[in-house]
């Protein structure tokens, strides 16, 4: 906070009063241009969802239909293929959470472990595992679908979210997180009292660093809820998919016009505006989480 | 979950005594990760090797093939066009995204704006958006038939802009891609400029430095570490581009065939084809690609690192 009134003042510190209004006013308005491509697909979205299909066709995209049909389309939304919307929804809330929660721990207990102790391979453990995130997606997606299918685990949701707890990057962050944040004293004053392993993790170090676990699962949780190719891949039945592959599959039939494909498009659009608000309130909730956490790393 | 058969694992050696259960303690803790990293990403990468080392016939069967998968995708046109593609994507689509995602951190970070928690969360938005409904939305955008820019061309009796044509759809993706990532970046670098102690920006005003010279000369060369991970991360989501052209065949299949990128060309020959093997050779070496890629820019900006 100091550090911004001090750079805000060295800033304009020798320019006359009204320059430096002049110059807010200027950098505001360059900013909201900005602003506003980042929120006009999204204010097309919740503009268009208020709409008939009709309506789509017919009247401008960035302004309001002749019928306001929210709760229409929602409920359309609700009813159609036997209301499988509601259970993409709960698909990709199950997967995500546990997804999250799961990477949290593991990343904790494998950070502490890389952080705290000295065992043979510590390093090479470390380096494969930050080596990990440059393998591309196609080249681990498909032959897990094939080793899945091998062990009779295809079209299981734990395809999906087993894979989805492993956290590279979480390791990493709560490595130097607990490197940092640990008292090396606090643990041999635990030992000495006679406190096992387990235990000192659990009563002394999750405490210290419910921030950190925090943040990994907010980036696991995220990047389960938008992960679109391995789900698209593992899980056939549209009862396990999670509603990123749902709603692309519906996308695709309205592209390709046939078997009321027109009709598809009111509902698609109030689907992704429904899709995307879980999100952005675990964002909006959890702020301070995601503003310091996915940089931990980068200046260390 | 994997955890749940720890506890009773983790406290045992304790009871042994200190010594036992401090060597043992590192590994019980790695283990539910472990695991999941042999059975995920290990497993998968080993037998994606074995299979590109065969070749699936339709008549004969799988038949062991040695480098011979290899060496066609050392040669195969499809695969190095999409690494083009992307390559050409990236090198507009990347400094522009991340110029922007650097500008907007500066300016927010010093404050020289009315209402900056509404523009830091503005931009950040859009990440919070799958990619997959990004795509969706900006499809519907660009769209030829009911897209607003099209009624707003037609309103003028201006001729519609095309944004689906072959010439025109890398700038229609780098766009969804650009509004996705630039907010993204912009933490990043908002988090790293916050971390600069305010002292340095005290002294510099002190030796009378302008604010462009501090920017250059001091914030540049400290950011350095997270424009360098911005990069990398930006290198390897851009040569792993999938969804975003994926869905977008949905609306131009003519413009975006099945090997428009590195990424399309693997998924459609392993799902189409049942090529599995050349799949995995295919992806390999992409893999190596990216890791080249990645590496050889490491190497070049250490070289030209600004001085600290």
């Amino acid at each position: 906070m100091t550090a911004t009134t001090d750079i805000a003042t060295f800033g304009v510190a020798k320019r006359r009063p009204g320059e430096r209004r002049r110059s807010r006013i200027m950098l505001t308005l360059l900013l909201s241009l900005f602003l506003v491509y980042s929120f006009l697909p999204l204010v097309y979205l919740v503009l268009s969802a208020t709409k008939t299909n009709g309506d789509l066709f017919t009247t401008f995209g960035f302004g309001f239909g002749t019928k306001f049909n929210l709760w229409q389309n929602l409920s359309d939304l609700l009813a159609r293929d036997n209301g499988v919307f509601m259970r993409w929804m709960f698909n990709s809330v199950l997967y995500s959470t546990v997804a999250g929660i799961g990477a949290a721990i593991l990343a904790t207990a494998a950070g502490y472990a890389l952080a705290k102790f000295k065992f043979v391979g510590r390093n090479l453990l470390f380096a494969l595992v930050l080596g990990a995130v440059m393998i591309p997606q196609t080249a681990l997606v498909v032959p897990i679908f094939l080793l899945l299918a091998l062990s009779g685990l295809s079209d299981n949701p734990l395809g999906v979210i087993l894979p989805s707890m492993i956290s590279p990057i979480g390791v990493y962050l709560m490595r130097v997180y607990i490197e940092q944040g640990v008292d090396d004293e606090l643990l041999d004053a635990a030992r000495i009292d006679g406190a096992g392993e387990f235990m000192i993790f659990r009563a002394i170090v999750l405490p210290l660093v419910t921030p950190g676990m925090v943040t990994v699962a907010l980036l696991s949780f995220v990047g389960t809820w938008n992960n679109y190719f391995l789900p698209l891949i593992v899980l056939r039945s549209p009862e396990y998919q999670p509603i990123t592959v749902g709603l692309a599959t519906w996308y695709q039939l309205a592209q390709q016009g046939g078997g009321g494909g027109q009709v598809l498009f009111s509902i698609i659009i109030t689907g992704a505006l429904v899709s995307i608000i879980p999100v952005i309130v675990v964002f909006l909730l959890l702020q301070r989480f995601w503003q310091g956490g996915l940089t931990a790393g980068a200046i260390k | 979950m994997a955890m749940s058969n720890s506890p009773a694992a983790a406290t045992r050696p304790a009871r042994l005594g200190g010594f036992t259960s401090r060597k043992l303690a590192p590994y019980l803790f790695l283990a539910p990760f472990v695991l999941l990293f042999i059975a995920f990403i290990v497993a998968p990468l080993v037998y994606a090797f074995y299979m590109s080392l065969y070749r699936d016939t339709l008549v004969g069967g799988r038949q062991f093939a040695g480098a011979a998968s290899y060496i066609k995708v050392a040669d195969d046109a499809k695969f190095w066009g999409g690494v083009w593609n992307l390559v050409l994507f990236g090198i507009v689509q990347v400094p522009i995204m991340l110029a922007l995602a650097l500008l907007f951190a500066i300016v927010l970070d010093r404050g020289q704006v009315y209402a900056k928690g509404v523009f830091r969360l503005g931009f950040f938005l859009p990440y919070a958006v799958p990619s997959v409904i990004a795509t969706i939305i900006w499809g519907y955008l660009y769209g030829p038939t009911f897209g607003p820019f099209t009624q707003m061309a037609k309103a003028f009796n201006l001729p519609p802009p095309d944004f689906l044509s072959p010439g025109a759809m890398i700038f229609s993706l780098a766009n969804i891609v650009t509004w996705e990532y630039v907010g993204y970046n912009m933490v990043i670098y908002y988090a790293a400029l916050k971390a600069i102690p305010s002292d340095l920006a005290e002294a510099s005003r002190m030796d009378g430095a302008s604010p462009g010279q501090f920017a250059r000369l001091i914030q540049l060369p400290l950011l350095w570490p997270a424009i360098l991970l911005t990069i990398i991360f930006s290198i390897n989501g851009t040569l792993q581009l999938f969804n975003e052209p994926y869905l977008m065949r949905a609306l131009a299949s003519n413009t975006i065939n099945s090997s428009y990128t590195p990424n399309l060309y693997a998924y459609s020959l392993a799902t189409k084809n049942q090529q599995y093997g050349y799949a995995a050779a295919v992806s390999f070496v992409l893999g190596i690609v990216i890791a080249g890629a990645s590496y050889i820019f490491t190497l070049i900006t250490n070289r030209r690192r600004p001085e600290q």
